[in-house]
C-alpha cells in the first residue's frame, strides 16, 4: 500500500504559525477545543482544505476522521474555497423567464468561475438559490447581503467591474 | 473595585447616580434590528450634537438593547415623556436636538400613528407596550449593557449577594420551586426540579451551562437578552451554580451570532474585575467563572444532549436519555442546562419572592413569556406577556392586527417545531397546558401571525425544508422519514400529488414523531399535522389539484388603469387603457404583485 504522506505545503507558512501558537495556548483536552480550532483555522485559510484538517488532526492528536467529521456535520465549516463575494442568482420562476439563466451565463462568464467554485482571483463564488420572494424585482440577485433587482445582462458588466475593483483595492 | 461583601456592593450602588439623574434621558435602541438600519451612525451623530450644543449638563443619551418595537426601528425613547420616536433616519437628528432636546417641542411626524387614535405622545399609550408585563426583558432597553453601573443600579447582583450571604443551596432550590418556573426553551419543564436533580448528584465537579443556541428562524428573544442585559444572564447562573453545586459554567452560543459575543466578553470581563465572577464570591468562599463555547451552525445543538456533545467539540449529535445531563452530561459530571429567557427570569424571582412570580400567570404555568412577533401583523418586535394571555389579545392588541387589507387567518407559534393556531382558538389563554389540550405547543418564542393570503401548505413546506435540511441524520425516522414527507409536499405542490398523499404524510408523521430519537424529530411533523387538521380544504385542493395557482380579473371591478399590467414580472397581463385586462393564467407565476397594487381590488386571489 502507497503511504499517505501528509502535504502541507501549498499552505501558508505565516498562517500555520499563527494557527500553531494558537494551538500551543491550549490548556484543557484537545479534543474539547476541536470546534474552536476550526473556526480559527478557518478564519486564517478562509476555508478547510483536506490537508489543513490533517494537519489540525495531527497537531489534536485526533484522527483525521474525526476532524472530518466536525467539519462536514456543521454548516459554517467550509471544505470549498469561497470567493470574497457570494453572488447568488434567483433562479425562481418569475427571474427564469425574466432571463436570469442569461444573467447567471454572463456573470459566470465575467468572473471566469464556475457555478459554485470559487473564481480564480478569489474574489468570487456565483451560485443559483431558490426563489427570495421578491418577484417584483425579477430578475434578482444578491452579492453578500446586498440586494440587486431588475439586473438585466446589459447590467452585468457595471456590477461585476464594481467588485472587481473594490475587491483588488482592498487587497 | 471589588465587592467582597452584600454590604459593599450595596455602598457602591448606593453611590451610584440613577440612570435618569438629568432632565432628559435619551435611551437610543442599539438592538439588532435597529442596528441593521444604522442606528449605530445615529447615536453616534446624537452624541456630536449633545456634546456640541452642549447639551450634556441636560441630556443623558443611553445606549440600549432592544426595546422591543423593531418594526418602527431606529427607536428612540424619550424620559421622563415617555416619547417614542419611530423609524428615525440620520437627516431628524437635527431636528430632534433642536426642538425637542432644546426648546422641549415634539418632532410630531416622528411618532408612532395609531389608526385609532391617532398621533401618540406616550409609550404608555401604544396597544404594543400596555398589555406587556417585563420580567425576562426587565433592563433590556433600559440599561447600556455595556455600563455595568447600570446594572447595579437596578438592583443588579444583589440576588446573587443575598444567595450567598444568607441562603443554602436547597434554600435556593426551594424557592424556584415554589416560583413555579419552567424552562422556556421549549420544553416547559420546572426549573426548580431540574436544578434539585442536579443538586442531588454527588460528584466532584458539576457544571452549569447556558443554552444561547436560538435557531428557531425569526426567533430572537434570548439574542436580545444576552445583547442587552449580559449582566442578568452571569448574575442568574451563578445563582444557578450555587443552588446546584457547581463551579464552572458555560454559555454555549451559537456562531452566528457574533455581534452578540462582544458585549457578552466584555460583560464577563467586568463581572470578573468586580469579584462577581473568579474566587470567593461576596466573600462566602463560593468560586464561580463562565466559559464561552462556540457552536458552528446546526440547528440540532439546542437539543440539550446534542449541545453537550457540541461542547465537548464532536458532532452535535443527540443522545438518548436517561442518563439526564442531571446525571451524566459535560464531560460526564452532573450538568444542568437553561435556556437564556428561562435564567433571566431567576434574580427577579430572588429579588421579589417566589410568590410575587407566582402571582403572574396561571396555574400551571407561572411569571411571562417572550416571543418574537412577526408575519402579517402591524406592529412587529419582541413582545413579554404574563402566562394566560389570549392569541386575541396579542395580534389585535399588542400587534394592531393585521398589516394588510385581508383578516388574519391563523398563527404559526413554536417555529419548525411548533404548529398553527385558527381563529376559533384565539381565545385560548397563552399557557402550556391549554396549548397542550389544543394540541400545540408553547415552543421557544416564534409568533407569526398569517393572513388570509397565506398558503398553508406551503408554509408547512417551507418549514420541512428547514428541519429535514438540519436533522442531523443519526436516527433513520427523522433523516429519511422528514425527507419524504418534504418530498410528498413538494409533489402536492407542484401539483402532482394524489390524494393518497395526504394519509402518506399523516402516517409519516405520527410515525417520526413516536420513533425519532430527539426533540428535533419528535416535533419535526408538527406544522404538517397540524394545518392538515387545520386547513383540510387546502390539502385536498392540491391533492385533488383543484387548486387554482393563476390570479384572475374582475372584470366588473376592472377600470383598466394599467398597474397591474406594469409591475407584472413575467408580462401575463394584457389590456388596453381603460379597458378589462385579461390575465394569462397559464404563464402566471402566482407572485401576487398584480394583487397588492390595484387600486381596485379588482384581482382574485388563486
Amino acid at each position: 500500500m502507497k503511504k499517505d504522506v501528509l502535504d502541507i505545503t501549498d499552505l501558508d507558512e505565516t498562517r500555520l504559525v499563527e494557527l500553531d501558537n494558537y494551538i500551543d495556548k491550549i490548556t484543557g483536552d484537545p479534543e474539547e477545543e476541536l470546534i474552536h480550532v476550526l473556526h480559527f483555522a478557518q478564519q486564517q485559510f478562509g476555508y478547510l482544505p483536506h490537508n489543513l484538517q490533517r494537519y489540525v488532526a495531527k497537531r489534536l492528536d485526533l484522527p483525521s476522521a474525526t476532524v472530518n467529521g466536525v467539519v462536514t456535520f456543521y454548516s459554517l465549516f467550509s471544505e470549498e474555497p469561497r470567493g470574497k463575494y457570494t453572488i447568488s442568482v434567483c433562479m425562481g420562476t418569475a427571474c427564469f423567464v425574466k432571463g436570469a439563466d442569461k444573467v447567471l451565463e454572463r456573470i459566470l462568464e465575467l468572473t471566469g468561475s464556475e457555478k459554485g467554485k470559487m473564481s480564480e482571483d478569489g474574489l468570487f463564488t456565483v451560485e443559483d438559490v431558490r426563489c427570495i420572494g421578491a418577484c417584483g424585482l425579477a430578475p434578482v440577485l444578491t452579492i453578500n447581503e446586498k440586494v440587486y433587482g431588475n439586473v438585466g445582462v446589459e447590467d452585468v458588466d457595471d456590477i461585476i467591474r464594481q467588485y472587481k475593483r473594490s475587491g483588488r483595492r482592498e487587497d | 473595585m471589588k465587592i467582597d461583601s452584600l454590604e459593599s456592593l450595596r455602598q457602591w450602588r448606593e453611590k451610584l447616580p440613577p440612570v435618569e439623574s438629568k432632565k432628559l434621558t435619551l435611551y437610543a435602541c442599539a438592538g439588532t434590528s435597529c442596528l441593521s438600519s444604522d442606528s449605530d451612525l445615529l447615536i453616534e451623530r446624537l452624541r456630536e450634537r449633545i456634546k456640541a450644543e452642549p447639551l450634556e449638563a441636560e441630556v443623558e443619551l443611553v445606549r440600549t438593547g432592544c426595546v422591543r418595537f423593531c418594526g418602527l426601528g431606529p427607536v428612540l425613547l424619550l424620559e421622563p415623556e415617555g416619547v417614542a420616536y419611530g423609524k428615525v433616519t440620520l437627516k431628524d437628528v437635527d431636528e430632534i436636538v433642536d426642538e425637542h432636546l432644546k426648546r422641549g417641542n415634539i418632532v410630531e411626524r416622528l411618532l408612532y400613528e395609531d389608526p385609532e387614535a391617532g398621533l401618540v405622545k406616550s409609550t404608555q399609550e401604544m396597544g404594543f407596550y400596555k398589555k406587556q408585563k417585563r420580567i425576562a426583558l426587565k433592563n433590556c432597553g433600559r440599561i447600556d449593557p455595556w455600563r455595568i453601573e447600570h446594572y447595579i443600579k437596578q438592583d443588579g447582583y444583589e440576588a446573587l449577594g443575598i444567595a450567598l450571604s444568607e441562603m443554602t443551596s436547597q434554600e435556593v432550590v426551594e424557592i424556584i420551586k415554589q416560583s413555579g418556573l419552567r424552562g422556556r426553551g421549549g420544553g416547559g419543564f420546572p426549573t426548580g426540579r431540574k436544578w434539585e436533580f442536579t443538586l442531588q448528584e454527588s460528584s466532584d465537579e458539576k457544571y452549569i451551562i447556558c443554552n444561547a443556541d436560538e435557531g428557531d428562524p425569526g426567533a430572537f428573544m434570548d439574542r436580545s437578552i444576552i445583547e442587552g442585559d449580559p449582566h442578568t444572564l452571569i448574575e442568574a447562573m451563578a445563582i444557578g451554580a450555587y443552588a446546584t453545586g457547581a463551579n464552572q459554567g458555560y454559555i454555549y452560543i451559537r456562531a452566528e451570532y457574533a455581534t452578540s459575543i462582544e458585549p457578552l466578553r466584555a460583560a464577563l470581563d467586568d463581572a470578573r474585575e468586580h469579584g462577581f465572577l473568579g474566587k470567593d464570591l461576596f466573600g462566602s468562599g463560593f468560586d464561580f467563572d463562565i466559559e464561552i463555547k462556540l457552536g458552528a451552525g446546526a440547528f440540532v445543538c439546542g437539543e440539550e444532549t446534542a449541545l453537550i456533545h457540541s461542547m465537548e467539540g464532536q458532532r452535535g449529535e443527540p443522545t438518548t436519555k436517561p442518563p439526564f445531563p442531571s446525571q451524566r452530561g459535560f464531560r460526564g459530571k452532573p450538568s444542568t442546562v437553561n435556556n437564556v429567557e428561562t435564567f433571566a427570569n431567576i434574580p427577579q424571582i430572588l429579588l421579589n419572592g417566589p410568590e410575587w412570580f407566582a402571582s403572574v400567570g396561571t396555574e400551571g404555568s407561572k411569571g411571562t413569556k417572550v416571543f418574537a412577533l412577526a408575519g402579517n401583523v402591524k406592529n412587529i418586535g419582541l413582545v413579554e406577556v404574563p402566562m394566560g394571555i389570549t392569541f386575541n389579545e396579542i395580534v389585535y392588541e399588542i400587534g394592531g392586527g393585521p398589516s394588510g387589507k385581508e383578516p388574519v387567518k391563523a398563527v404559526q407559534i413554536g417555529g419548525p417545531s411548533g404548529g398553527v393556531i385558527t381563529k376559533e382558538h384565539f381565545d385560548t389563554p397563552i399557557d402550556y397546558d391549554s396549548l397542550d389540550a389544543i394540541g400545540a405547543m408553547m415552543g421557544s418564542g416564534g409568533l407569526i401571525v398569517m393572513d388570509e393570503t397565506s398558503d398553508m401548505v406551503e408554509i408547512a413546506k417551507f418549514y420541512l425544508d428547514f428541519t429535514q435540511d438540519e436533522s442531523c441524520g443519526k436516527c433513520t425516522p427523522c433523516r429519511v422519514g422528514t425527507k419524504r414527507m418534504y418530498e410528498i409536499l413538494d409533489r402536492l405542490t407542484e401539483m402532482e400529488g394524489v390524494p393518497e398523499d395526504l394519509q402518506r404524510l399523516r402516517m409519516l408523521g405520527e410515525n417520526i414523531q413516536l420513533a425519532s430519537l430527539c426533540g428535533l424529530g419528535q416535533s419535526a411533523p408538527n406544522p404538517v399535522l397540524s394545518t392538515l387538521d387545520a386547513f383540510p380544504d387546502e390539502y385536498m385542493a392540491y391533492a385533488y389539484r383543484t387548486k387554482r395557482t393563476a390570479y384572475a380579473i374582475d372584470a366588473d371591478l376592472c377600470i383598466g388603469c394599467t398597474k397591474c399590467k406594469r409591475v407584472c414580472p413575467v408580462d401575463c397581463i394584457e389590456g388596453e387603457v381603460r379597458e378589462t385586462h385579461i390575465i394569462d393564467e397559464a404563464a402566471c407565476t402566482a407572485c401576487g404583485a398584480c394583487y397588492s397594487v390595484c387600486p381596485k381590488d379588482a384581482i382574485i386571489r388563486p
